[in-house]
């Protein structure tokens, strides 16, 4: 994949219009976004609103919200005002859109599927790996506990479980019976399915339960920050998935405030050399290259499948996570 | 939820009904019952019909298929099963506490006195982290009783742990004022009379406080079964066993599916409804009975 992630070339297209226009008026936009990215958009806000002074010369302040994906999504889809949407899946962006508040074809309008950062799932042991956990197979081993949110509430523990789906369809040559029966096994090792993902990592660091936490690199990463180094390490497994957290505009909500402009600009300079390098710093994987070669030690390259591997969110839901589905015939009584 | 009896201390005169009107030496009936109408039709009414309208687009099938999903029964049963229980236990304790609140005066009453009410207080997620850190498989109370082979945390038992504490100070509320209220002549004629403590407990003091008790149970179960923040982290959330009522209405939510959610907090309603209207049927019967 190429793209021009120079600084010039994508602000440049981005903020020159306005500039010829005239000194905008103050702007207010309002962010929902899901709960890890808090700290990345604290600091991606700043920076925004520094690009936004010295190209058109006006103001702008950014407010933040912050809640679960889902939540977040049924918010703005019961009037939650916001301008932009950077949420922790697809197919919380796509339910909006289905609302008619935001135009179909919505994740072609961006560059790399509309996401500018991504993450992927890996495994979070305690310090000199005690249970000797190396690949997704040793998930399912007796004696095992997993950490992990609960997919049916949580949008991060969704991309865990596909991951652990793709390893286990890929292991089993296609037979998708024996995949399930493996996916079956790992979730029968989990003691506790917290709501989300921030309450699995306190699960797993905080009150110490558990062998594993499977989950977002980004929050392993953060977590490993928090509590200092040395106390857990991760384990990248042979292959997972490609964890795409994807922006959007809100069209509905834009074109009332007339806040379009701002809000484009907005989601085009996180791509943006500087908001590249800000992501990987708050643990997400950037998508430029440069970026990429900076942070090469601390995001290792991984075999990853992506969601197209499962046919798109919407057959990867109705399949998995729907009522009755895959996921929750792993707790009917076989 | 249907209003509950206020408890009426023993002896006190049912004053004769007389329709739309209560004699009173202020002036503004008109006024105050519109305002108490409207006010309480805003409040409750008009989002309990709201919920009310929202499941049926799939029709009766679908809102019954929602609700006799085993996951949601099991979920149900949970929910209810165990509010009922904590509050069996609370109306014990809860009288306990409070007769030794209200009777006996010793250093630091205030201060255990104010603690009751420290659940109504906190944010309930704030007990609710609280609860399963203690109570974890690495908690200081949760480790002791794992060496007794005992899990609490993450089990059904945990949710009904953390119900204990929610539910605990509507019942203490509820019988500290009566009991305060209570003639301790009452209680002398008893002694006087040749009743023994037990006596003198079971026939004298607990039939004037029992209404107040129910209303305390009433109060406490209605709660529990509805509770989110403090249970949710000691509860363990696995489908089917420990996976509590509110839960599933999330889990729906979070599908999109807004109609199986209505219909699951349709059927809370309607189980939280019958057991006040139990409730109240039961304190009204006593009254009679009373006859005083």
């Amino acid at each position: 994949m190429t793209f021009d992630l120079s600084r010039r070339g994508v602000l440049g297209a981005a903020l020159a219009a306005p500039t010829l226009v005239r000194a905008a008026a103050p702007v207010t936009l309002l962010n929902a976004s899901y709960d890890p990215t808090r700290e990345f958009y604290k600091n991606f806000n700043t920076l925004f609103a520094a690009e936004w002074r010295r190209t058109t010369g006006g103001q702008v302040s950014v407010r933040q919200s912050h809640d679960g994906s889902g939540k977040q999504a049924r918010a703005v889809v019961d009037g939650l005002e916001a301008d932009v949407v950077t949420l922790a899946l697809a197919y919380d962006i796509d339910a909006i859109a289905q609302r008619g508040l935001i135009a179909p074809g919505w994740q072609a309008r961006l560059p790399f599927n509309s996401a500018p950062y991504t993450s992927t799932v890996v495994f979070l042991v305690r310090k000199g790996n005690p249970k000797h956990i190396r690949d997704w197979l040793d998930l399912v081993k007796p004696g095992v506990q997993v950490i992990t949110p609960n997919p049916k509430t949580s949008g991060g523990a969704r991309w865990s479980y596909l991951a652990a789906l793709g390893f286990a369809t890929r292991h089993n040559g296609g037979d998708e019976a024996r995949a399930l029966g493996f996916v079956r096994g790992l979730y029968h090792n989990v003691p506790v399915l917290d709501t989300g993902s921030r309450g699995a990592t306190t699960t797993f660091v905080q009150r110490g339960i558990g062998d594993v936490l499977l989950g977002w690199e980004n929050e392993a990463l953060l977590a490993i920050d928090e509590v200092g180094p040395g106390q857990f390490e991760i384990v990248r497994p042979s292959m997972s998935i490609l964890a795409e957290p994807p922006v959007a505009v809100v069209d509905k909500v834009v074109d009332r405030h007339g806040t379009r402009r701002a809000a484009e600009a907005y989601l085009k300079l996180l791509y943006s050399e500087p908001a590249q390098d800000l992501a990987a710093r708050r643990h997400y994987r950037a998508r430029s290259r440069a970026v990429q070669a900076r942070y090469a030690q601390k995001f290792p390259a991984m075999d990853l499948i992506t969601i197209a591997t499962f046919g798109g969110w919407a057959k990867a839901q109705a399949t998995n996570f729907a009522d009755g589905a895959a996921f929750d015939r792993i707790y009917q009584p076989a | 939820m249907v209003a509950l009896a206020t408890p009426r201390v023993a002896g006190g005169v049912a004053p004769r009904r007389r329709p739309w009107r209560e004699p009173s030496v202020l002036p503004g009936f008109a006024g105050a019952l519109g305002f108490t109408l409207l006010y309480v039709g805003l409040i409750i009414l008009l989002p309990l019909a709201a919920l009310a309208a929202r499941p049926w687009e799939h029709g009766l099938q679908g809102v019954l298929d929602a609700i006799l999903k085993p996951r949601t029964l099991a979920a149900l049963r949970l929910s209810f099963g165990a509010a009922l229980l904590a509050a069996f236990v609370n109306v014990a304790m809860g009288l306990l506490i409070a007769w030794v609140l209200g009777r006996y005066r010793f250093p630091g009453r205030r201060i255990v006195d104010a603690l009751v009410d420290l659940p109504f207080a906190l944010p309930t997620a704030v007990a609710g982290i609280a609860l399963a850190t203690l109570y974890g498989p690495n908690g200081w109370i949760g480790a002791a009783l794992a060496r007794g082979g005992v899990k609490v945390a993450f089990t059904p038992t945990g949710v009904f742990v953390a119900l204990l504490a929610v539910g605990l100070p509507f019942v203490v509320r509820a019988v500290q004022p009566v009991l305060d209220d209570l003639d301790a002549s009452l209680e002398e004629a008893a002694q006087t009379l040749g009743a023994n403590p037990v006596q003198t407990f079971a026939r004298v003091i607990l039939p004037a406080l029992a209404p107040a008790l129910i209303t305390g149970f009433a109060l406490a179960f209605a709660r529990g079964a509805g509770e989110y923040g403090s249970v949710i982290f000691i509860a363990g959330n696995m489908p089917g066993v420990s996976e509590i009522a509110p839960l599933v209405i999330v889990t729906r939510l979070e599908q999109y599916d807004y109609a199986g959610a209505a219909s699951v907090g349709l059927a809370m309603l309607a189980i939280s409804l019958l057991a006040l209207v139990a409730v109240n049927a039961v304190q009204v019967a006593m009254s009679r009975r009373g006859g005083r």
